[in-house]
Order: structure tokens, then sequence, then C-alpha cells
């Protein structure tokens, strides 16, 4: 018997090893798979950046970036977003500590701002188009509104589910399901965020810059013609020239 | 954790602005100034808003992360590179049929 009572504790002890306390707790599982829609989603916002940038100065004679945007639009839609991101971050402070009331100000303030964003994305788009700068103008104008179009629409979707879970807390209250629903929202609301820094980054920054150095022109920079640009040294070295004889003299 | 990481990108975000607005900066070294400042502002975002390298069992979320952004690397270098390449050889070739018509 006291074998049999060994060979139990012994069993016991190797599973405890082997699964190292059970399975994760269901929060975790879900946070990580939704983790892995967001890359996901991610790779394809890559693809769309990849035609935009491709795309940046196809404009077909048309409207181009330095003369579309306008970047205090653009830094205001950053603040926006950049603050809805922190209010969710305080709903999802609130949403640990089970504080109703700080849940629904948090929800109401982020909606708010989303809301504001999309306001403000619409009418620049309305602009736009208003200015004959429309998605069929040109390759560059086609890419811009698939790629902030794109990232629109997932910030609206983000404002329904927010509308959709508010109803659900108000209805069953901080459930388990509804808590790890929540979770998977705030994840979604700061990955938007952090394609947001990339639209601000590439589309209106670099779209601005005088001087434009994108990658692609900088690769086509490396080829043939820096090998001729190469040629075009005698200018220099004859200064040097210059600047000996002036030197001696 | 919330607060600081809503400062340190307002600080990065007001920062790119600057840097994309000012000439104080040599103009050629502003794209890779901007893009050090995204990339720092994403990495921000990833530790204080989204916590994917200090929340619970977090080996799984950056494993899933590193193979996340190798693959965005691979879309976007690789399109970049090969759509590159094209436009010079298609330039090239146009070039030589100028001097064709030229004769």
């Amino acid at each position: 018997m006291n074998v049999a009572v060994e060979m139990d504790d012994v069993r016991q002890g190797e599973l405890l090893n082997v699964s190292e306390a059970g399975p994760a707790p269901k929060r975790i599982i879900a946070g990580f798979g939704f983790w892995i829609f967001l890359l996901s989603d991610i790779v394809m916002f890559s693809a769309l950046f990849a035609s935009y940038a491709v795309l940046a100065k196809a404009s077909a004679g048309g409207p181009t970036g330095a003369q579309l945007f306008n970047l205090r639009t653009a830094a205001m839609e950053t603040a926006f977003l950049l603050l809805s991101s922190y209010s969710c971050g305080l709903m999802s402070l609130a949403i640990n500590s089970r504080q109703h009331i700080g849940v629904y100000f948090g929800a109401v303030v982020t909606f708010l701002l989303g809301a504001a964003f999309l306001n403000l994305e619409l009418r620049e788009f309305h602009d736009m188009i208003a200015m004959g700068a429309a998605p069929q103008r040109s390759a560059f104008l086609s890419a811009f509104f698939t790629l902030v179009g794109c990232h629109g629409l997932h910030v609206a979707v983000g404002l329904v589910w927010l509308v959709l879970m508010m109803i659900q807390l108000s209805i069953r209250g901080f459930h388990g399901v509804v808590v790890r629903r929540l979770h998977c929202f705030s994840l979604f609301w700061h990955a938007l965020d952090i394609i947001w820094v990339l639209i601000f980054t590439i589309v209106y920054l670099m779209g601005v810059l005088p001087s434009l150095i994108r990658v692609g022109t900088l690769h086509r920079e490396t080829g043939p013609r820096s090998r001729s640009r190469s040629k075009v040294r005698p200018p220099a070295s004859l200064c040097t020239r210059s600047v000996c004889c002036w030197l001696r003299s | 954790m919330y607060t600081i990481g809503l400062l340190l990108a307002a600080i990065l975000t007001v920062t790119s602005f600057w840097v994309a607005n000012t000439s104080a900066i040599w103009a050629p070294g502003v794209p890779a100034g901007l893009a050090v400042l995204a990339i720092a502002q994403m990495g921000v975002h990833l530790v204080f808003f989204l916590h994917i390298p200090t929340g619970p069992d977090s080996t799984h979320n950056v494993l899933a992360l590193a193979f996340g952004v190798l693959i965005v690397f691979l879309v976007l270098a690789g399109s970049l590179v090969i759509m590159a390449n094209l436009n010079e050889n298609m330039m090239a070739h146009g070039e030589m049929m100028n001097l064709q018509m030229q004769r």
C-alpha cells in the first residue's frame, strides 16, 4: 500500500512537471488568439503600405501629396486617436478593478474621440474628392484611399464593436466572456493606433517633404545613375586643383 | 503605465511633426529620422498600451510578433526592391528606344 501511494505521488509530480500547472487561463488564450488575428491584419496593411510606397509618385499629372495633404488635419487626427487609445487604456484599468462608472466613462470618451477622428477623415476625403482628387484620378490616389480608407473602416468597425460591448456590459455585467471581449477590443484599438502611426509618418509627413527621398528612388539611384554620377567627378577634382593652386599662390 | 505611454507617444509624435516641418535638420536625413521616430513610437505602443512583452505568458506573443515583423519586412522590402528594379529596366528600355528614334 505504501508503494502504491508513492507511485501516485510520483505520477502527480510528473504531471505537474510536464504541463507546468495546467493549461493557461482562458483570458490569456483568447488574448493570444486575438493577437494572432491582429498580426494577420497588420500583414494585410503591410501589403497596402507596399502598394502605396510603390505608387506614391504615380500621380499621372494630377494633384500630388504635397498639394493635397493638410498637416494640421493629420496632427489633429493623430491627437484624437492617441487620446482615445489612452482613454481605452484607462477603460481596461477600470475593467480590471470592476468599476462600472469608470468603464462607461472611458468607453464614452473613447467613442467620442474615435468618432471625431472618423469625422475629420471623412471630411478630408470629401474635400479631396470635391477638389477632383478622387480615387479614380491616379494610381497614387487609389493607393491612398485604399490604405487610409481601410484604416478608417477599421476604426468604424471598432466604434460599432464598442457600442455592442457597452450594451453587453449593461445587460450581463462583468461576466467572464464580456471581460474577455473588452480585453480583445482594447488590443484592437491600440493596434489601430500603431497602424495610424505608420500612416501619418509614411503618407502625410513623408508625402509633404519637399525633396522626397523614398526607398524606391533610393534604389533607382544606386543603379546605373550612380555610375553616371561618378563620371561627373572631374569638376570636383578641378575644384580641388584650383584650391591647391590658390593655396600655393 | 498608460500615462507614461501617452507622454512618450505624444513626445515622439510632436517630434516627428517638428522634424517634418523644420529646416534645422539636414534635409536628406529627415526620412530616416521619421522612420526611427515611427519605429520608436510603435515600440512604445507595444510595451505601454498592448503590454506585449510584459503581459502574462508573453513568450508566445513575442514569438508571434517576431514572425509578423518578418512577414511585414518581406512584403515591404520585396515589393519595393522588385518594383524599383522593374522601373529601372523599363526606363533603360525607354532610353534605348529614344536613341533608336534619334538615329
